[in-house]
């Protein structure tokens, strides 16, 4: 009798091929800002009241098309490499290690991309390790046969500005609210405003933080799928902007260009809530192998 | 100069950042010189990114200013009459500026590729082993800056968001 087990499916995926898609990654996303981001300048060029606002935006919006046109990174700042993989469960990696192949990536976008290496060894002995390695990577397990890989960098001015608190239960809407005005107003122009806030509200502590750096993936102007989250979300951006910081904290109405916010399961005795800040350069490219 | 003044500065600028700025100060704490005079100069906080063949600088804006707060007020008393960088300055810098007749100015943070065509020469003068940080002699024309903090204690990252908030 033939049998009839099935062979499982299993795709290969090459170290190679994974650090050639991280250096693309790594000089695109420097180079070129999302459509997202574009259309946010415009439409905060056409309703910022403040004139030297507009003109600022107008610059931003000048400095990309520069960026874009001559290959040269957004900003000097060319960021910690942030790099998420979403990894099917029937890809088999060959030829190494991912990590090692990310890294591998890294080091030769930011070489051969003339991007700035902005990484030391060690957080107290602070030698610069020449090539922005290592990578921060976060890997998560998907079903199927592929492999997702986003490549986030992410600037010292903005990110040193995010923050996460622990609330009590009994803070509730209001205590995240004003957790997160705290933020944004204590962050005042450094970090280049307009700023996208993003933010995580649940789970644990690094969950929040977590949480609060992905909803910065999220396409700028697309709300939450949840309605009371995307209600939410609207509610903090007006109160965000009331803050008259505005571009570049020269007073103004956009401080923000949007809030987005992702939320997961809490403990019955927390309520943990991550501000994740990116500037205007709030890069991030993809691609699927 | 007034906060809020537009100004399109043209001339020489020294860049320096955190590490410039921590080997300056053990020069001052032993007696040494500074590597270059900085009486009556500009510092600009950048690090750029490195030139691609053919282009003078790479992509040049401002850093934090914050980060150089606790050195500034030594380069100030020494004769240093400009800063250019992004965020707020502490208040013993903004009292120094007064003290010392010195100006602070921010340019847009994250302009940075157009920022550089404004810069026309650029030669490492001091700590070519601290690469984008070391310190560059920047020659520049009409670079974009703002007054934010003048000799008068005013800053205008607080009367800016003053005047737009709860608009
Ligand atoms: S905060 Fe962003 S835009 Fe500003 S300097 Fe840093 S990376 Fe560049």
């Amino acid at each position: 009798m033939k049998s009839c087990k099935e062979e499982p499916f299993i795709k290969t995926i090459t170290v190679e091929t994974i650090s050639e898609a991280v250096a693309n990654l790594c000089q695109e996303s420097n180079y070129y800002l999302g459509p997202d981001m574009l259309e946010a300048f415009q439409e905060a060029f056409a309703c910022e009241l403040s004139p030297t606002g507009k003109e600022i935006i107008q610059q931003l919006l000048s400095n990309a098309q520069i960026a874009a046109a001559e290959k040269v990174p957004i900003c000097q700042d060319t960021g910690f490499t942030v790099v998420f993989i979403e990894l099917g469960q029937d890809v088999h990696i060959t030829g190494g290690l991912l990590e090692d192949a990310v890294n591998e990536g890294v080091r030769r976008g930011y070489t051969t991309g003339y991007l700035r290496k902005s990484i030391v060894g060690h957080p107290l002995e602070r030698v610069n390790t020449g090539d922005n390695t290592p990578a921060v990577l976060h890997v998560k397990l998907v079903r199927g046969e592929q492999m997702k890989i986003i490549v986030a960098p992410k600037g010292g001015g903005s990110e040193n500005m995010s923050a996460v608190k622990m609330l009590k239960p009994a803070e509730g809407v209001a205590g995240v609210k004003k957790f997160i005005l705290d933020v944004v107003s204590i962050a005042g122009p450094n970090p280049c405003p307009p700023i996208v806030v993003g933010v995580g509200i649940g789970g644990t502590m690094e969950k929040a933080a977590l949480l609060a750096k992905e909803a910065l993936l999220r396409p700028v102007g697309t709300p939450s799928p949840k309605s009371e989250i995307a209600s939410l979300e609207r509610e903090i951006l007006q109160e965000v902007n009331g803050l008259g910081i505005g571009p570049q904290g020269l007073g103004g109405l956009y401080t923000a260009l949007a809030v987005q916010v992702e939320i997961y399961p809490a403990h019955i005795a927390s309520l943990p809530v991550a501000v994740n800040i990116s500037c205007h350069a709030n890069r991030h490219r993809e691609v699927i192998l | 100069m007034r906060i809020g003044r537009e100004v399109l500065l043209n001339g020489v600028l020294y860049t320096a950042r955190d590490a410039a700025h921590r080997k300056m100060m053990e020069l001052l704490d032993a007696g040494k010189p500074l590597p270059v005079d900085l009486t009556g100069q500009i510092i600009y906080y950048v690090g750029p990114s490195p030139a691609k063949p053919g282009q003078v600088i790479g992509s040049a804006g401002p850093t934090t200013s914050g980060r150089m707060d606790a050195y500034t007020p030594r380069l100030l008393a020494r004769g240093l009459k400009g800063m250019i960088g992004k965020g707020k300055r502490s208040a013993e810098v903004i009292e120094a500026m007064q003290q010392y007749k010195a100006v602070y100015f921010a340019a847009v943070g994250g302009a940075a590729a157009l920022l550089s065509k404004c810069i026309k020469e650029a030669v490492v003068v001091a700590y070519p082993e601290l690469g984008p940080e070391a310190i560059h002699r920047l020659v520049v024309e009409d670079f974009p800056v703002i007054v934010i903090n003048d000799t008068f204690g005013g800053d205008l990252y607080d009367e800016g968001a003053k005047t737009y908030a709860g608009k």
